[in-house]
């Protein structure tokens, strides 16, 4: 595998890791701009902006798009999250500079405003769907009372009023804001030469208007808080967070590796706590990193009337943690299960360019399979301890939705 | 590994054993404990599954190929030597519970889990999940018996793919797998399909709309065509029930029809989530679309779907895992492996005419609707 970067005169980053092993390419554009980027009047305009790249650009209508991709089986969609947008394909590469084409260009959507129209009929659909879901409810409202006043509390869907109220004049302000070259990384991973995604970059990227970054991030504080929204539902959910290391903290690999050991979702101190013995359907804690900050999110759910005792359990369990840290043996297991999942995520370019992708958005950063796998040896049961004096496991936000109202 | 036994021979109000088995089988196993076998899979760096499918217990994991040889024994010991531990019984059966109180608390997986249960005469449909209602009658003893009659060699399938040849895992399986032996007794007694049409009244903000019509086994000489007809509505962002659906009403944000080849039958499942005041509208242009599929197929629509095929295909050999599933796959259907050429010649070879026929022989008709949701509708 090899890695090239390169930034283009306009500030576009280019990476690249090639593999002549596999079978495909993948690319992704990074787009800095999420749910943690909008003012709160347009909340959702992120989300709803990547729904629009695929109606239509002035070179291809929304259908030459959908057409496009299919009639070359290319494999490409957009998410949006709270600190991005990203853009990606996968494709044979010989398919690639088309699939390129077409993927760079809808970046630079026309919006035109029946489109828009019918899109937001679209994406509020989306938002009722996801208010079916009890975990998304749970997930979106945990956000908000753990950033509370803090940009990343917004939901990346935003609500049905903020959607409802959005204009496409304010979204095309928003676009003129944040789709700028040096507010972008065009990732690459797979196989393809250098040279084709340095002509391809130039010929389709090259034209952006240049630009930098307008987000200044903001530290969070975070107050205890409670919240449980009543539904009926047969089971409980509880999402409680807690704050980490933030995406630029070296801790974050021992953060990572903590929350596997107390809280993956099998052969960990919770699972066999509570998933084992069926005293919960999952309980599970994640380390999840952002710019700037980071949280510990524990998952809880099953029936209501075990839920304040499994609440206790895992009190006791992240204060037996905190105060005696963890085992040699249960590091060593950690370490394994993760580097299994890092590898087989690395059999396919669409696998690699996530990693690639995001490392280099967040922290300008290239890390090889080998270069984690690295990293997970090096991290030692006394790392974690001193991880855990200044992050310590905590249950700092509370947000239940199902039957319980306290 | 595919073993004979899945929720189709769960025996009649015993709906939940297979899945109950696929908890329980490595729940401790030889001489390793639970916890000891868990540890031993992160210890190998073992990414594991056991689940019950429609006509399997399945077993699957993925791993580096040096650590291959011992997870292949281990995996041995929670099929020959699984130590059904009693005191672990109860919390096989809660797991299974819980699992089946999510489903109703989730109204878009829960109109799938039904739809299937009324489009197939029992025990077809019966949920790989389980069925609440029957869950009291699951005992250790049903489930070991389950286990005797099931788990057996014949008819278990193996498929094993990546870095590894056989002659390096041959003498591994002979040495862990000969003493394996008996024959599957799996009865399996088919009953009445479930109604054709039938609202879940469910406290909701969007209706979910599950349709099935009959296809077509995977072992199907017409199974390609049969594919094509469902990828022309539900292959690619440019196929019909996004364009008519989702693109030119704004109707929903998720709809698609798939597949659903089993061993010597079939259906389609399409689906759409839509806000109830729109959710009449959404299921006539939804069966609309189903019908109008056969008024004809343009060449544009079966070139994409063809281009797809060939690219998600050369895409899936690039996982281990994929490869392994697919080889199981094809061998309980077809009895014999398919080379990846086998495929794309079948799939060049289709034409509009072939994949009309096909779909004249097999109309959008004899339809199983189900909705969940606020109101029910016409």
């Amino acid at each position: 595998m090899q890695f090239h970067q390169t930034t283009l005169p306009n500030g576009l980053e280019v990476v690249a890791e090639l593999n002549d092993d596999v079978f495909s390419v993948a690319f992704g554009f990074y787009v800095r701009a999420g749910a943690r980027d909008e003012f709160a009047t347009v909340s959702g305009v992120s989300h709803f902006l990547e729904h629009m790249a695929f109606k239509g650009t002035e070179r291809f209508s929304a259908e030459d798009v959908n057409r496009i991709f299919d009639e070359i089986g290319a494999d490409n969609n957009a998410m949006t999250s709270e600190e991005s947008t990203v853009f990606y394909a996968a494709t044979l590469p010989e398919y690639l500079p088309k699939t390129f084409e077409v993927q760079s260009s809808i970046l630079f959507p026309t919006l035109r405003q029946d489109d828009f129209d019918m899109e937001k009929k679209v994406i509020l659909e989306e938002i009722g769907m996801y208010e079916d879901q009890p975990a998304s409810v749970a997930y979106d409202r945990a956000m908000q009372l753990h950033f509370a006043g803090h940009p990343l509390g917004q939901s990346v869907l935003g609500t049905t009023e903020s959607v409802s109220a959005l204009t496409s004049e304010q979204m095309r302000g928003y676009h003129a804001e944040h789709y700028r070259a040096g507010n972008i990384v065009l990732a690459v991973a797979g196989r393809t030469e250098w040279s084709t995604v340095l002509e391809l970059a130039q010929k389709h990227c090259g034209h952006w208007p240049s630009g930098g970054s307008p987000r200044t991030p903001i530290p969070a504080q975070s107050a205890p808080s409670t919240k449980y929204i009543v539904k009926e539902c047969q089971q409980q959910l509880i999402i409680q967070m807690a704050a980490a290391p933030s995406g630029s903290d070296p801790r974050r690999f021992a953060a990572e590796l903590l929350c596997v050991i107390v809280g993956d979702d099998t052969n960990s101190r919770l699972y066999w706590d509570l998933v084992d013995p069926a005293l919960a359907e999952s309980a599970e804690v994640g380390y999840y990193e952002y710019e700037g900050v980071g949280t510990y999110l524990t998952f809880l759910s099953g029936s209501p009337e075990s839920m304040k005792s499994n609440l206790e359990q895992i009190s006791r369990q992240f204060a037996a943690v905190n105060a005696n840290g963890v085992t040699a043996e249960e590091l060593e297991q950690a370490r394994n299960k993760v580097a299994t999942r890092v590898v087989l995520r690395g059999e396919r370019p669409m696998g690699r360019l996530s990693s690639l992708g995001g490392n280099w958005l967040s922290r300008r950063e290239y890390r090889s399979i080998a270069d984690d796998l690295a990293i997970l040896r090096g991290v030692s049961v006394e790392d974690i301890q001193q991880l855990l004096i200044e992050f310590p496991l905590a249950q700092t936000t509370t947000v239940g939705v199902g039957p319980l109202s306290e | 590994m595919l073993v004979p036994g899945g929720s189709a021979f769960d025996l009649p109000g015993h709906n939940g054993t297979a899945t109950a088995l696929a908890d329980w089988i490595s729940r401790g196993a030889g001489d390793r404990t639970s916890r000891e076998v868990l540890a031993e899979l992160d210890r190998l760096g073992v990414q594991s599954r056991e689940t019950a499918s429609t006509h399997h217990l399945a077993i699957s994991g993925a791993c580096l190929s040096e650590n291959l040889a011992p997870a292949l024994r281990l995996y041995s010991d929670v099929l020959l030597r699984p130590r059904f531990d009693e005191s672990e019984f109860d919390a096989v059966l809660s797991g299974v519970e819980n699992e089946l109180l999510s489903i109703e608390d989730d109204p878009q997986k829960k109109v799938m889990v039904e739809l299937v249960r009324r489009c197939y005469p029992f025990p077809w449909g019966q949920p790989n999940e389980g069925t609440l209602a029957d869950l009291e009658n699951l005992s250790p003893e049903s489930i070991r018996e389950h286990y005797r009659r099931a788990v057996r060699p014949n008819g278990a399938i193996l498929g094993i793919a990546g870095h590894v040849t056989l002659a390096d895992v041959l003498p591994v399986l002979e040495q862990s797998l000969s003493a394996w032996s008996g024959s599957n007794e799996l009865v399996l007694i088919e009953g009445q399909r479930g109604p054709h049409r039938e609202h879940l009244p469910h406290e909701s903000s969007q209706t979910h709309i599950g349709i099935a019509y009959p296809a077509i086994a995977y072992s199907d000489p017409d199974y390609y065509a049969a594919w094509a007809a469902v990828s022309v509505l539900s292959g690619g962002m440019s196929a019909r029930l996004f364009t008519e659906v989702r693109e030119k009403r704004g109707l929903c944000y998720s709809v698609y029809a798939s597949l659903n080849a089993m061993k010597d039958r079939g259906q389609v499942l399409c689906y759409a989530g839509t806000t109830a005041e729109r959710a009449q509208e959404t299921l006539d242009v939804l069966r609309g679309e189903l019908v109008r599929l056969g008024d004809g197929i343009g060449e544009d629509e079966l070139d994409r779907c063809k281009a797809r095929a060939k690219s998600s295909l050369i895409m899936a050999q690039e996982s281990a895992g994929s490869r392994a599933s697919s080889l199981s796959r094809n061998w309980y259907h077809l009895g014999r492996t398919i080379s990846l050429e086998e495929v794309r010649s079948k799939i060049e070879a289709l034409t509009v005419s072939t994949v009309l026929d096909y779909v004249h022989a097999h109309p959008a008709t004899d339809f199983t609707i189900l909705t969940v949701g606020p109101d029910e509708l016409n």
